[in-house]
């Protein structure tokens, strides 16, 4: 018994005629021909390059908005202290349903955010007998003490000011934190907070973690952004600094990110690498696919590429 | 040494399934169907074409390290061909792929080949996101901050840091280059021992 013939699944016998085909020379020519293309859109479009963001241009243009994150990383209300996995335990993270993948992943990449941000780097700081002995003030303290001087400090920094260039919160009771909290400022605005960041694994580095979720959980790196065209609202996903065509083959990704819900669920992101994933599969496994596989023969688009082949047909 | 000794030896046997599955006249062909007959057919020696080029500017732009290109103009204009080359290497791609989509190209035992390069057209879009977050410069801050958000949602970001710079480079000049390559080369091959899928036989074009 033979077995009957699928139409999207198997493919005929050809009996037809065939033709020339150089295909050294084709190949040849299609290097030469996209080597030149590339030239010419190279010298006529050229590529952007933006300087990166430093902590001290952010400290510097945008002081208030640098010393609120700092604040914010103090006292764990920051995006990276409430963060979850990888980083930490503090929230479940987002979810698939039942799925809490990155939890269960757990924190592989441990981020704590006073010692990360703000107490390792002020350690690196050449001796001053104040920050010294606050800084010693702070390691010795109770939990409970540090809580109750982040506290009134958080109060107090409702009002904080810039004046002369020098962070100012007139807290009370609040240990050690105005100085420190001062120092960091300083720190930042002369560079070195950028460096201590990178280098607290050492002198070689090429890690920025710590560096990149810090900027992140300000507002001057995204307002910078938002002028670029390049946030999530915005197709940002796959635009780039500048008018280039950016990542545009992200497009059906950066797609669900501007559909509800997961342009509003706390839990868009996973929803969106969900959806990618099965169609994906779906692409992937075509062929297998009854219906999808399909689609082809009933549209009969085949018809506009092989039309030379069925003109020439009795 | 026998003859039989030899048949069994695992080089003998290797030829043998490398010359019975590709003979030179199928990896090297001086003729095709006359159905090849289409500009769509461009399009994929046009992507394996780009490739070649992404792949050579990407060297040029490795000799001097990954600072160089925002000192020297000399090094922006290699990366300008490399952004370009990849743009023209994607748009390439994506064409092929919608082609061979509506020719039904997984059609007699080539599903294979269709899979492959599903598989390479994704590893590229993870080569080039790679590459867009080694820039070192604000663009690839800006990405590599959103984009960890995605990746840590899946449980992926806690082995695979885009905030890590110095792991984003590697993947993107070795591991992720050399995963594309590897796929291109066997979905090439895998299309000089099928072919080229034939057209839709009129009599099935309605059948269900």
């Amino acid at each position: 018994m033979t077995k009957a013939f699928r139409p999207d699944v198997d493919a005929p016998e050809w009996k037809g005629g065939y033709s020339p085909y150089d295909i050294v020379k084709e190949g040849i020519i299609a290097v030469v021909i996209v080597s030149i293309l590339t030239v010419l859109l190279s010298v006529a479009f050229g590529s952007p390059d933006d300087p990166s963001i430093t902590i001290k241009a952010w400290s510097t243009n945008a002081p208030m908005d640098f010393a609120t994150t700092a604040l914010s990383e103090l006292n764990a209300t920051s995006g990276t202290a409430g963060y979850g996995a990888p980083y930490n335990n503090a929230s479940t993270g987002q979810q698939l349903g039942p799925l809490t993948l990155a939890k269960w992943v757990g924190d592989r990449i441990p981020v704590n955010t006073v010692n990360d941000f703000i107490i390792d780097p002020l350690k690196s700081l050449p001796k001053q007998p104040a920050l010294t002995a606050d800084l010693s003030q702070w390691s010795s303290a109770s939990g409970s003490a540090r809580a109750g001087w982040v506290k009134n400090y958080s109060q107090a920094a409702n009002k904080m000011q810039i004046v002369s260039g020098q962070l100012v919160v007139n807290a009370t009771n609040a240990g050690p934190l105005p100085v420190m909290m001062a120092d960091l400022f300083q720190m930042a605005r002369t560079g070195a907070l950028d460096q201590a960041l990178v280098t607290q694994n050492g002198f070689y580095t090429s890690d920025y973690t710590l560096p990149l979720l810090f900027l992140a959980d300000g507002t001057y790196l995204s307002n910078i952004a938002q002028k670029q065209h390049l946030t999530g609202d915005q197709w940002g996903m796959m635009n780039e600094t500048g008018n280039y065509p950016g990542q545009a083959w992200l497009w059906l990704y950066t797609f669900w990110y501007q559909v509800t819900p997961m342009n509003s669920s706390g839990n868009g992101d996973i929803l969106v690498w969900g959806i990618m994933m099965v169609l994906s599969a779906g692409l992937l496994l075509t062929p297998f696919i009854p219906g999808l596989r399909s689609i082809p023969r009933k549209t009969r688009v085949y018809r506009l590429i092989w039309r030379e082949h069925y003109r020439s047909l009795p | 040494m026998s003859t039989t000794e030899i048949d069994r030896q695992w080089t003998t046997r290797l030829r043998k399934r490398v010359a019975g599955k590709l003979p030179p006249e199928k990896l090297l062909p001086d003729t095709q169907p006359t159905y090849v007959s289409s500009w769509i057919y461009v399009f994929g020696v046009t992507t394996l074409a780009a490739l070649g080029v992404v792949i050579a500017t990407g060297c040029l732009l490795a000799i001097r390290g990954p600072q160089w290109w925002h000192t020297s103009s000399v090094g922006h204009f290699i990366n300008s061909t490399h952004l370009w080359s990849v743009e023209i290497f994607f748009f390439a791609m994506v064409i092929h792929l919608w082609g061979k989509y509506f020719m039904a190209a997984w059609r007699g035992g080539r599903a294979l080949t269709w899979m492959t390069g599903v598989v390479t057209f994704l590893t590229s879009i993870a080569t080039a996101f790679t590459g867009y977050v080694s820039q070192s410069n604000f663009d690839s801050q800006w990405i590599s901050t959103q984009a960890k958000d995605g990746i840590n949602s899946t449980g992926a970001g806690a082995f695979w840091n885009v905030l890590n710079s110095g792991q984003m480079l590697m993947w993107h000049i070795v591991l992720l280059p050399l995963a594309a390559v590897v796929l291109t080369v066997l979905h090439v091959l895998l299309v000089r021992v099928k072919g080229v899928v034939p057209p839709f036989e009129k009599s099935t074009e309605v059948a269900q």
